[in-house]
């Protein structure tokens, strides 16, 4: 089985210093976004994705493992906590703490079952989950339906920092979306993030070193569907509705393209590419289905012609990771 | 009564179609070790091909049984040929995101211009009405179409497992590079294998569209549960896809009677106890 990922670079202390300072360019660029008067909005829904994408590239480009069903982990925790906020009347942080949790418990149940089998059955499996979610959420009361739970209201941060402000959100949400991507960092370049790409690359042979390879998938996706289930929550302060769009599998397949399109296993891919994914989707909105027909066409130039995607094929070229 | 009779039918026309497209599924699974995410695609394409034929050509609905799957097939031999070939060596779940995209295009160019709503086609004049079977009305189209999935299901287990054709398809999915030594043109079987898979999608979009309407997203929720049926079924057998088909689709049916609420989740639950108990599927060798 040919890898996913063909540059498996040493990290060097260099590496890791390189990787730093592109981090805190990221972060800068990012912070002083509401200075230059680009629709904060926009930045906003757009670093949850980013979140959701990186998640989502933990399974697949540091485990192997493509999830066809990652909407399950945004839905869920997108409506637990929009149910939190709006009917149980609870502070912004528990909000987020009630659907961080159910993300968790439905990554336990659902990774337990999906893990037992490799491969492209691991994404139809996903895959069928979400959708057995999505018709749950179709059928139960606390849903809404089609309607979705909507007109979420805001509230304070921690009783300090009030959400209804755009640039205190978009500072709140930035925080989360760092603090996500630094412990998505940590856990990559951790030894468990080492055992897990040595599974993806050579599982039988992780197995004979004495790895309980099952085990270390278990875990990645629990942690993954958790931190999807955290940019599931931010999101809903910033859509201020959660509804069935975010459980559908169309959901689960552009996490997939955000993910391809800025570089499977890379560390700054999924961001760049869930930004090139939003600002598409912006910019196109206007014309209707063909906004799909792109997308599917991105999807296929990709596997074509880019395997690499956007930040793989940069740093492709500099030999570096990204 | 009636009406469980009646659940049990729909179950066995939903049955049909499952066992048509997880048997494609398998066979394409089989020769190009690609699981075909367009298949839902190319199914409603099937419809559609019919509805055109019918609408701007007037051809038959007998005819547009044999054109449709036959059209759409090239369709999807140029797809292989194109596209597909190309990721050979590659890992699987390539394919799996190239069939993705081409689904999005499919779905996304037909939605342009037909919207989501759906396109009547009539049911053929020789196959209207029904007749009384003394403990139920059976339409004779609904019948017609269980039995003629069935045939069908059965003449592709035949060539795949019986005849000479089928033998070379076996042993070029087991050993492609010894099966080229002996001379056999292995990448124009494979080509082959895909249009066959891909007409059986397009010949049961044909069977649908009188009873299902013909619309852009016919087939994406679908492929959804057909994936589903083939996690329980495994793909390692033909005979085991064509059976699991048809019992999740009776079991899909009764679920309508006795509990409708859950007639929608039924399939993908059976998937979860059977992953929990065999993990490789009813039949299935492990992965």
């Amino acid at each position: 089985m040919t890898a996913l990922t063909d540059d498996t670079l040493p990290m060097t202390p260099r590496a890791m210093r390189d990787e730093m300072i592109v981090f805190v360019v990221m972060a800068l660029l990012l912070a002083s976004v509401p200075f230059t008067g680009v629709y904060p909005f926009f930045v906003m829904q757009a670093l949850c994705f980013a979140l959701l994408a990186c998640a989502f590239n933990l399974l697949i480009g540091y485990g192997g493992l493509l999830s066809f069903g990652h909407a399950m982990f945004l839905g869920t925790a997108g409506y637990c906590s929009a149910h939190a906020l709006k009917v149980w009347a609870l502070p912004p942080e528990l909000g987020i703490l009630v659907g961080v949790a159910a993300a968790f418990v439905l990554s336990i149940i659902t990774g337990y079952i999906s893990i037992r089998r490799q491969g492209i059955y691991f994404s139809m499996i996903t895959l069928a989950l979400s959708q057995l979610l999505y018709f749950i959420y179709l059928q139960a009361p606390f849903t809404h339906g089609e309607d979705g739970i909507q007109g979420i209201p805001q509230g304070r941060m921690f009783g300090l920092f009030d959400l209804s402000k755009p640039t205190v959100l978009y500072y709140v949400v930035l925080v989360g979306f760092l603090a996500g991507f630094l412990l998505i960092y940590r856990i990559i370049n951790s030894p468990f993030g080492e055992v897990l790409k040595s599974i993806r690359e050579n599982e039988p042979r992780a197995i004979s070193l004495g790895y309980r390879t099952d085990q270390y998938k278990f875990l990645a996706f629990i942690l993954s569907g958790t931190l999807a289930g955290f940019a599931g929550s931010l999101k809903v302060f910033v859509a201020q509705n959660a509804s069935l769009t975010d459980v559908h599998w169309t959901m689960s397949g552009e996490v997939v393209l955000m993910t391809l399109v800025g570089g499977l296993g890379t560390i700054f891919g999924p961001v760049v590419g869930a930004f090139v994914i939003i600002a598409m989707q912006q910019y196109l909105a206007g014309f209707g289905q063909w906004v799909t027909v792109i997308q599917g066409s991105i999807f296929v130039i990709c596997v074509l012609t880019f395997r690499r995607g956007v930040i793989g094929e940069i740093a492709h070229y500099f030999r570096r990771s990204l | 009564m009636q009406a469980l009779y009646a659940q049990l039918l729909v179950g066995l026309i939903n049955g049909s179609f499952y066992a048509l497209l997880s048997l494609g599924l398998a066979v394409i699974f089989g020769m190009l070790n690609i699981i075909n995410f367009a298949h839902g695609a190319l199914y409603m394409m099937g419809a559609f091909v019919a509805y055109f034929l019918l609408s701007l050509g007037g051809i038959n609905y007998w005819w547009a049984l044999l054109l449709a799957p036959i059209i759409v097939g090239i369709f999807g031999m140029i797809l292989e040929r194109t596209m597909l070939q190309w990721l050979t060596g590659l890992d699987h779940l390539y394919g799996l995101l190239l069939t993705f995209g081409i689904a999005l295009i499919v779905q996304g160019v037909f939605q342009n211009y037909f919207g989501s709503s759906g396109l009547p086609y009539a049911i053929p004049d020789q196959l209207k009405g029904g007749m009384n079977l003394g403990f139920m009305f059976l339409p004779i189209y609904r019948g017609w179409v269980v039995i003629f999935s069935l045939v069908v299901c059965l003449a592709t287990w035949f060539l795949i497992e019986k005849t000479r054709l089928g033998a070379y398809l076996r042993a070029a999915t087991e050993n492609p590079t010894l099966v080229r030594a002996f001379g056999i043109n292995v990448p124009r079987m494979i080509t082959l294998t895909y249009g066959l898979g891909v007409g059986l999608a397009a010949l049961a979009g044909v069977l649908s569209a009188p009873i299902n309407q013909v619309r852009p997203l016919m087939g994406a929720d679908l492929i959804i549960v057909v994936f589903a049926v083939v996690v329980i079924g495994g793909m390692g057998s033909i005979m085991g896809s064509i059976i699991t088909g048809f019992a999740l689709g009776v079991i899909e049916g009764l679920t309508k009677y006795f509990y409708p609420e859950a007639s929608n989740t039924v399939v993908f639950v059976l998937m979860v106890l059977v992953l929990l108990v065999k993990p490789t599927g009813l039949t299935g060798r492990a992965a």
